[in-house]
């Protein structure tokens, strides 16, 4: 099971982090998670957001270079050492994270791990085999 | 010093008529020999007979860059193969080739004017000469090459390049004058400090620049690092290669060596001659030149000249460093890069946009290119690795064909601004 992730192209100039999300906030798009990736002269924006289909159509509307693609929402109890547990036992199966970035729910006490692999699909059996909850579309969009 | 006194101070009047006598005989020749002018000048109607002084030269056809492309290689040629004795071209990165075929007496020529360009800047046989113009296709090594051994003096043919080599050279052979080009000469001054060498204790004393724009601010910082006089030089590959024009001791404006390339200023659009001291398009035909004469060469070069008296004593009408292109070709390292080039690798890689611009700056002494290339669709990634291999991936591809270094970057969708539709190709931050 896997969630979209919307990734946008930005110039490292002023206001354009603004532009794009006031285009989100105008067409009431909600951001769940975020992160920026950013070299010398650009930076690439990447969110889950509650309407990835709508967050895509609107951005590129609006003259962005956007794309989707496939992440994997891990939710797991918020704890000490959760992340190294994640991270060891890809190492341990040979599954190559890209990146990572996560989203601790305070009143549940859970947190989320959004990770993107370069195999997918190996990563997504690797955790069901081992009965971690992979959260689905819908139940990202809740959080 | 004056090289050859006799045609570089000849009183003015004296010297046109020189020059009528000489446009004439070239006209008879290129009319007879040359089957591209015979039709050239059949089709404005105008005969050798026609030509009997040097003002007459407004009635010849001019002679574009692509007329000489049209008719690559041997069009132009003017006398038999085997008289030519050597083949000079342009780099050839914008299509075919510019074709300079010399005969003995041209290569004879070309020392000479190489020896009047280095006189003006004092060389005598006694100097020792480290030319470090690219020996090759390249007319800068060898045209200097010929000008040194002209005049008698030592000549070190050390070619481009390879800078430790060139301050060992200095060092121990003790040059006197050096030949490069003008970023070059800044380059190896400052490898030069780094390596702890006082410029001011050297014998070198005297260089000659040219084959990229320059300027007065790059003059002082040239004659300051490396302790020297700093002298402009113009040529181009379509007249004969460097020897066209030079500055004399005065530092101010260039001679033009007008007994053999009589230098005109034209208004671009319409083609009429202007008048002294207006900028124009700067137009060459070669009075001389037995291999490949060629009549109203169109530089599309800006400048303008003046035949005010100049205090060496020379008459040879001077002309101003070239203020502009009427083109949009761009200058890199000597190297000429046009916009279309850079379309042409764009379009024939996947995923990508012929949307960009060029951007120029002097960065330090060197020019440097910059690439902006708009994002698409097929060209990005959530991934910073992927956007940046395919940065490099441009720039291989650029390198490859336009032989320079240039610096990609990568910028969003409809960010390079479009006037009617037309992009605005090149930005020149170059205050030269």
């Amino acid at each position: 099971m896997t969630v979209q992730q919307i990734s946008v192209f930005l110039e490292n100039k002023a206001g354009r982090l603004a532009a794009a999300a006031s285009v989100l906030k105008d067409n009431a798009v909600n951001i769940r998670a975020l992160t920026i990736a950013e070299s010398a002269n650009y930076g690439v924006l990447r969110m889950i957001v509650n309407d990835p289909d709508k967050a895509m159509a609107v951005l590129k509307d609006a003259g962005f270079t956007a794309k989707q693609n496939p992440m994997i929402a891990v939710e797991i109890d918020d704890r000490e050492g959760l992340l190294f547990d994640i991270v060891n036992l890809c190492d341990t199966e040979g599954i190559n994270i890209e990146y990572t970035y996560s989203y601790v729910e305070t009143a549940s006490k859970k947190a989320i791990l959004f990770l993107r692999f370069e195999d997918t699909g190996a990563a997504v059996r690797m955790f069901t085999g081992r009965g971690y909850k992979l959260l689905s579309p819908d139940e990202v969009c809740k959080i | 010093m004056i090289w050859d006194a006799k045609h570089e101070s000849m009183p003015r009047e004296e010297l046109r008529r020189l020059q009528g006598e000489r446009l004439k005989a070239i006209a008879r020749k290129v009319y007879d020999r040359v089957p591209f002018y015979k039709s050239k000048f059949n089709a404005l109607g105008v005969k050798p007979e026609d030509i009997n002084g040097i003002d007459d030269i407004a009635k010849l056809p001019f002679t574009s860059k692509d007329d000489m492309r049209d008719v690559f290689p041997y069009g132009l040629l003017a006398c038999d193969l085997k008289d030519i004795v050597e083949i000079h071209t342009s780099s050839g990165t914008t299509g075919k080739p510019v074709v300079d075929a010399y005969t003995q007496g041209d290569i004879d020529l070309w020392g000479e004017v190489m020896a009047r360009t280095l006189s003006m800047g004092g060389v005598t046989a006694e100097d020792i000469v480290q030319n470090a113009y690219g020996y090759g296709l390249f007319t800068g090594g060898l045209g200097a090459h010929y000008g040194i051994r002209r005049i008698g003096a030592t000549c070190i043919p050390i070619s481009g390049g390879n800078t430790k080599r060139q301050l060992d050279m200095m060092r121990d052979f003790g040059s006197t004058a050096l030949t490069c080009t003008p970023s070059y000469s800044l380059y190896l001054a400052e490898a030069g400090k780094e390596e702890g060498i006082d410029f001011s204790k050297l014998p070198l004393r005297v260089g000659f620049f040219g084959a990229e724009p320059w300027s007065e601010s790059m003059r002082a910082d040239i004659q300051a690092k490396l302790h020297i006089k700093a002298y402009d030089i113009f040529g181009l590959t379509e007249i004969i290669g460097p020897g066209v024009a030079a500055e004399c001791e005065c530092q101010d404006l260039l001679h033009v060596f007008e007994d053999h390339f009589y230098p005109e200023i034209i208004n671009p659009d319409t083609g009429k001659p202007l008048p002294d001291g207006e900028k124009g398009e700067l137009v060459f035909t070669t009075l001389t030149k037995e291999g490949t004469p060629v009549i109203r060469y169109r530089t599309r070069d800006i400048t303008y000249l003046t035949r005010e008296p100049c205090p060496c004593g020379r008459t040879a009408v001077r002309m101003h460093r070239i203020l502009g292109r009427t083109d949009d070709m761009l200058i890199i390292r000597g190297v000429n890069i046009f916009p279309s080039q850079v379309e042409q690798v764009l379009i024939k890689m996947d995923g990508v946009e012929p949307h960009y611009q060029l951007l120029v700056e002097r960065q330090g002494t060197l020019d440097c290119l910059e690439v902006l290339v708009e994002m698409t669709e097929g060209l990005f990634s959530d991934e910073l690795k992927r956007l940046e291999q395919k940065e490099r991936e441009i720039e291989d591809k650029l390198r490859e064909a336009l032989l320079v270094h240039s610096k990609v970057k990568l910028v969003e969708p409809k960010s390079i601004p479009r006037s009617e539709g037309k992009a605005k190709r090149i930005i020149d931050k170059r205050s030269i």
